[in-house]
């Protein structure tokens, strides 16, 4: 093992120019995401948190290499994401996977779930074994191998969870982003969700980051804490020191809206 | 003021509401808890008098001691708005697009109070501060799109309000909205029932939200009240392995961290999922899924048993051991 980490991010900013006003002013622009930094080992999660709009998809984004900073970098194993030639980063994809919000919107309707699961490794030319990968994969998210023949439609909101958490995992990621991954789930089953990742953390040794509105699910499952408010960073640490003695009145009231007692 | 007295709502066979009994008096502020499909939205239509024609009602529901179960639609507009009105679950689908604000707000009262536009006017600017929206003048000729969720919310609760209704439904006011804003609305919600002491029934999954808007809970699964009393004490101690499961799957962030071997604790849950309506055992909707249930649970139905004066839960463990 090495102490290398498996993610660097260094001062990550991002703004997005918005429509013009009138002809004569230029447009305004919006800096969704500034001077964030952090770094992440195989094995450990951070958790972003922060009300709508502060900035944690965008993070997300940059971090997946889905669109470009206007400033800074994310290491991955070293190489600079953001630096590397479209081919480059194909090559390093199935490293670093994502997990999103809606499980519904994120599957094809009229495919069957194993069809979907498979997608990463099209992505990446991969067509040998996929059938075998698949039902490995579905048994890994506690699914059958036979429920690869089956629609979405057919299975419940937890189920179809797990379904994108297999798709991201087919290809034996080093790091996983999971974008509000729960947040759309019923207690009980966010509970199953989040044992479900500790494991896959466990048994595949994943770095994570893990993004949440809310400061509670976070600290279930996180070692680590980012706060974002405006696309700031708020302030970072460890989890149990965030929870314990929050420094921003902010971090405050994400913990009171958690239903914690403070 | 309202009085349920063993309502169900079946689907052919399946029942989506079972035996539901309530009483709410004015000022009550009632919480209405469980999973997605444990029938919340089910009994909040069936106040309203907007059950799906599909679904077959047996049971009474009173309003006012007037008779509803057997009411036409006449008898419900005259009840809704004005004595029963609620806030749903989506509120982009509920703002028509194309109109602006404030005249969604005003029609109920032009239509059932014979209001003038002036006067309507006015009430809906008075409604807009009370609601807590900020430049309500401006605010009254902006279409939906224009608005932000917590925002559009806070309409849909103007809307509700606009005939000053005795009763309020909200149905997961807060569930598509950020932290801050649920927390605020959830706060305006029990101020305005405090104020126009209104009876406020709060339909929520958020445990958290319910255990600050309410005074009572009940707890559904799977079309079954399975358990209530007053919401501080069932959410402290709850009585019924389903609520038990429940308030035990939130994460904690005091449990929260790495054990001695540095693995991470893992959250307790409720085993397996909710099945579908259909395949709901006839007896203790829990069964299967229960971690004490006994050998007669999936068969035979637990009845209510009060444990406390204005407490109690519908499960065999509760009737069987006896309660003092
Ligand atoms: N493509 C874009 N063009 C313009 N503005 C954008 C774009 N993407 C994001 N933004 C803006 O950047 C800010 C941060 O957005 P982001 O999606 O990262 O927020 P978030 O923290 O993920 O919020 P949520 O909790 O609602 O998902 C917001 O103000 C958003 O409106
Ligand atoms: N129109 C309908 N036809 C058939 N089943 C329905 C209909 N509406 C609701 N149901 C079923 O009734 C049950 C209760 O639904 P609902 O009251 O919406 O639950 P909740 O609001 O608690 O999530 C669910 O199993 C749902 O699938
Ligand atoms: S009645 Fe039986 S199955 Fe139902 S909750 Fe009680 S012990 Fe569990
Ligand atoms: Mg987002
Ligand atoms: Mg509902």
């Amino acid at each position: 093992m090495t102490d290398a980490p498996l993610l660097e991010v260094r001062n990550l900013t991002r703004r997005y120019k918005l429509p013009r006003q009138s002809l004569l002013r230029r447009s305004p622009v919006l800096t969704a995401l500034e001077g964030a930094g952090f770094s992440l080992r195989a094995g450990e999660t951070l958790g972003v948190v922060g009300e709508s709009g502060s900035g944690k998809s965008t993070l997300a984004r940059l971090i997946m290499a889905f669109e470009r900073p206007d400033a800074g970098e994310v290491l991955f194993n070293g190489s600079d994401l953001h630096a590397l030639s479209s081919e480059e980063l194909r090559g390093l994809r199935r490293g670093f996977q994502m997990v999103f919000q809606d499980p519904f919107g994120s599957l094809n309707p009229r495919r069957r779930i194993g069809w979907s699961i498979a997608e990463p490794l099209r992505a990446n030319g991969e067509e040998t074994q996929v059938t075998y990968r698949v039902a490995e994969a579905l048994e890994q998210v506690g699914l059958h191998p036979a429920d690869a023949g089956k629609y979405p439609h057919e299975f419940s909101g937890g189920q179809r969870q797990r379904i994108a958490i297999a798709r991201a995992i087919i290809t034996k990621p080093a790091l996983l982003v999971a974008d509000e991954a729960v947040s759309a789930l019923d207690v009980s089953v966010q509970a199953q969700i989040l044992n479900l990742l500790m494991d896959l953390q466990d048994d595949l040794g994943l770095g994570m980051v893990f993004i949440s509105h809310d400061l509670a699910v976070v600290a279930s499952i996180c070692d680590r804490v980012l706060v974002l408010q405006h696309g700031k960073t708020l302030e970072s640490g460890p989890a149990a020191d965030v929870l314990r003695a929050p420094e921003h009145p902010y971090t405050k009231t994400l913990l009171k809206a958690a239903g914690a007692h403070t | 003021m309202i009085e349920l007295e063993s309502l169900s709502a079946h689907f052919g066979n399946a029942a989506a509401l079972r035996d539901a009994n309530l009483q709410i008096r004015r000022g009550d502020r009632l919480g209405i808890v469980g999973e997605s499909g444990s029938g919340k939205t089910m009994l909040a239509l069936c106040l309203m008098g907007m059950a799906p024609d599909s679904a077959h009602l047996t049971g009474r529901l009173s309003i006012d001691g007037r008779d509803m179960a057997t009411a036409t639609e006449r008898d419900w507009r005259q009840m809704r708005s004005r004595r029963v009105a609620m806030v749903f679950q989506e509120p982009m689908a509920a703002l028509n697009p194309l109109r602006r604000v404030g005249d969604t707000v005003m029609e109920p009262m032009l239509l059932h109070e014979n209001l003038s536009r002036a006067e309507a006017r006015a009430r809906a600017l008075s409604l807009f501060e009370e609601v807590g929206i900020l430049n309500p003048e401006q605010r009254l000729r902006q279409f939906p799109h224009e608005m932000s969720g917590g925002q559009r919310q806070r309409v849909l609760i103007a809307l509700a309000l606009a005939c000053n209704p005795a009763l309020l439904i909200a149905d997961e006011p807060t569930t598509a909205l950020d932290a801050n804003v649920a927390l605020r609305i959830t706060d305006l919600l029990q101020r305005l029932a405090r104020e126009r002491d209104m009876a406020l029934v709060f339909i929520s999954h958020d445990l958290a939200a319910v255990a600050r808007a309410t005074q009572e809970i009940v707890v559904m699964y799977g079309g079954d009240m399975v358990e209530r009393g007053p919401t501080a004490e069932v959410l402290a101690t709850p009585q019924h392995p389903y609520t038990k499961g429940l308030l035990g799957a939130r994460p904690d962030p005091a449990e929260a961290g790495r054990d001695a071997n540095g693995k991470r604790r893992r959250l307790p849950t409720i085993p397996g999922s909710v099945p579908p309506l259909h395949g709901l055992p006839q007896g203790c909707r829990f069964a299967g899924r229960c971690p004490v249930e006994l050998a007669h649970c999936a068969d035979q139905r637990p009845v209510f048993t009060p444990t406390e004066p204005g407490r109690g839960a519908a499960c065999h463990l509760l009737s069987e051991t006896g309660h003092d």
